[in-house]
């Protein structure tokens, strides 16, 4: 059993215009310890996902089919007290904007230590040393000071940090990080990142980390799935995303990475934009958008499947799926690219360029 | 900065507000028309020897500027002097009716903001449900009701078809058994229209605040519900009830003057009403600078408040 399980997850959302499917028949899973990534443009759903995994999706949204199973147990039918206690004690959540994350009248420290007390995992005088060892940890100068300065007074990078100590305050076995580097400038990403690699290793925490930024991914995640318009396209281990892209969508994805010293003048990019969600496209959501797309990809919607045999992919196995017509065989002239790999010492730009630590680049033919 | 050096700080600035107030209905007194010596003497025609002897008494023969520091410096060592009209003392007067328009006052006060906080979390947090609709449908209903018709009909149910309280106030302390019963009326009369407004405004800020990300955060973070909504959003919702909660404390101490009259209530709306009517100008004199000071006094409490409730004001420059 894994950590987490997440089986056929459906979002919708009513808005004036209809009826958004934010999430449309989500499944994957996440074992402990393990970093897994969603990937995908804005609006793919991805922050909605992961707020689904604690039933935070609010009115006007509604989780109306699936089922995510946290240790076994279905979190979308938790009594009340129950699911509060799993929140923030066995999966917590780290927002995008971390300024609005944070209650601006009560003080960083206060916010840690009522987390703790919530949770009965540390109360009084023994919560303010836990909370200021936790801002240390999470790379906070004299966090003595900063634990009693309120949201405001921090810049944006302290209050990303802030935000993570708040989700380790009672050491979850799951840690969401929503889009956790947005925002940020990139020396700070990187410091940020490399934090929360060490952190993850020595408190022993998954991590689901939601992102649009392969750079990022490439950096410290086991495995991704990769989400467009609602639905996943991909799910591989990380170095065989890379490698091997399997859907016209990733690899459109990995294209568009600005590179350093890349040969070409401009960034190619996917043309067109994001699927209407009111009224996303007849069957493969992609396809107007895919270069290779063809009569079968507007009629039927490709199912997920095991890009080596095309069998129709297991949620519980960790291997390479994908979405597309090409792995069904149905698709009549392939896609029509291919990876080449760039075999500059990968270590050698560590850091400075996202992506360019995997030392690989991606060509469309 | 320190919550106690920003209380000097506002407080200091209070200083040249009450000069301008005072200086203001100083001077607007006596622009208005009349001598008051003519009212000193009753109308009579006397000798100009007796009229200069009066004006030298009163100061009234010295300029304008002369006569308010003249007052001011009677005023800043409690000395109000006595009413040329009365003949009494004007401090004891003003003194005699307060503490009826403050126990009013605060009776109805306290009264509005214990049906109107609730109430109006309650609606917010029950958005579109019956309980909304019914406090909506309510506090609209409150509003519009003009309070003097409010304390008739109270006063025509209550006392006069049922009997069960007086038409007039009774002759007894104002801390009393009677007293305190006697009160209710007014009390809810007053705080009808202020509960409506505080139950709104609580419901719409806390509305506003419920949708900040702070709250999902918050329930991400596993706190219990009521901790979030009586910690976080509450306290963030606040200040715009406390704003208005806050400066109907000023409006206390003028005294709801038709309410007052409608259940014959001895407090400083009558006193200001009737003193107007007989020209008594040292009466409303002193009233006028006890009003200024409490709105002053008000907007220092709101201004405290607000630093208190939220960090960033405290913090701002």
């Amino acid at each position: 059993m894994a950590l987490l399980e997440v089986e056929n997850l459906t979002v919708q959302f009513y808005t004036e215009d209809g009826v958004v499917r934010a999430v449309d028949g989500l499944s994957y899973e996440i074992e402990a310890g393990e970093t897994f990534a969603i990937v995908g443009e804005s609006g793919a759903g991805k922050s909605v996902a992961s707020l689904s995994l604690l039933d935070l999706v609010g009115r006007p949204g509604e989780i109306v089919d699936g089922e995510v199973r946290f240790r076994g147990r279905n979190v979308l039918e938790l009594p009340r007290e129950e699911l509060r206690r799993l929140r923030g004690n066995d999966v917590a959540i780290v927002f995008q904007d971390s300024q609005a994350a944070l209650d601006p009248v009560y003080t960083v420290g206060e916010q840690i230590v009522e987390t703790m007390r919530a949770h009965e995992v540390a109360s009084g005088r023994e919560a303010r040393e836990r909370a200021i060892a936790l801002l240390e940890r999470v790379g906070i100068a004299d966090a003595q000071s900063r634990y009693s300065d309120y949201p405001h007074e921090l810049s944006g990078g302290i209050a990303q940090r802030v935000l993570v100590a708040v989700g380790l305050s009672c050491e979850p076995d799951l840690l969401i990080l929503d889009e956790p580097t947005t925002g940020l400038d990139v020396t700070i990403q990187a410091q940020l990142l490399e934090l929360l690699e060490e952190l993850a290793s020595s408190f022993e925490t998954a991590i689901q980390l939601v992102t649009h930024d392969l750079g990022v991914v490439a950096e410290c995640c086991d495995r991704v799935l990769v989400m467009y318009g609602g639905r996943a396209v991909e799910r591989a281990p990380v170095e065989e995303l890379f490698y091997d892209p399997a859907h016209p969508y990733t690899a459109g994805l990995l294209a568009s990475i600005p590179r350093i010293g890349a040969d070409r003048e401009r960034l190619p990019s996917l043309p067109g934009g994001p699927p209407n969600p009111i009224q996303p496209p007849t069957g493969c959501r992609f396809h107007p958008r895919c270069p290779y797309a063809e009569e079968v990809c507007a009629t039927s919607e490709p199912d997920l499947v095991e890009t080596e045999t095309g069998t129709a992919a297991d949620a519980t196995r960790q291997d390479h799926v994908a979405a597309c017509h090409e792995h069904t065989g149905d698709l009549e002239d392939g896609l029509g690219y291919a990876v080449r790999v760039v075999d500059d010492s990968p270590d050698a730009t560590r850091g400075t360029s996202p992506g360019g630590s995997s030392g690989r680049g991606h060509d469309d033919r | 900065m320190s919550i106690i050096r920003y209380t000097l700080r506002r407080a200091l600035t209070a200083v040249p507000v009450l000069l301008g107030a005072t200086a203001i209905t100083f001077s607007f007194v006596y622009l208005t028309p009349g001598d008051p010596v003519d009212v000193l003497v009753g109308f009579d025609h006397v000798d100009p020897e007796t009229r200069a002897a009066l004006r030298a008494e009163y100061n009234l023969d010295r300029p304008l500027w002369q006569q308010y520091l003249l007052w001011l410096g009677d005023v800043v060592t409690f000395e109000f002097g006595e009413s040329p009209i009365t003949g009494r003392d004007v401090g004891e007067t003003v003194a005699s009716r307060l503490p009826h328009t403050v126990a009013l006052g605060v009776a109805s006060w306290t009264l509005s903001l214990a049906i109107g906080v609730p109430l109006g979390i309650l609606a917010a947090i029950k958005q579109g449900q019956p309980a909304d609709e019914a406090s909506r449908i309510a506090a609209l209903v409150g509003i519009a009701t003009p309070n003097f018709w409010l304390g008739l009909v109270l006063l025509f149910v209550f006392a006069v078809h049922l009997g069960w309280v007086r038409v007039t106030p009774p002759d007894a302390p104002l801390v009393s058994l009677e007293m305190a019963w006697f009160v209710i009326l007014p009390t809810v009369t007053l705080a009808t229209a202020l509960a409506a407004i505080v139950t709104r405004l609580m419901r719409s800020s806390m509305r506003r605040e419920l949708d900040r990300e702070y709250v999902r955060a918050a329930r991400a973070r596993g706190l219990r519900e009521r901790t979030v909504i009586l910690k976080h959003v509450l306290r963030n919702a606040s200040t715009a009830v406390v704003t208005v909660a806050g400066l109907q404390i000023a409006f206390l101490v003028d005294g709801a003057v038709v309410v007052e009259h409608v259940f014959s209530w001895p407090g400083m709306g009558q006193l200001l009403v009737e003193s107007i009517g007989r020209r008594d100008v040292s009466v409303v004199q002193a009233s006028v600078l006890l009003i200024a000071v409490a709105t002053v006094a008000a907007n220092l409490l709101v201004d405290v408040a607000y630093a208190i409730i939220d960090p960033r004001i405290r913090h701002d420059r």
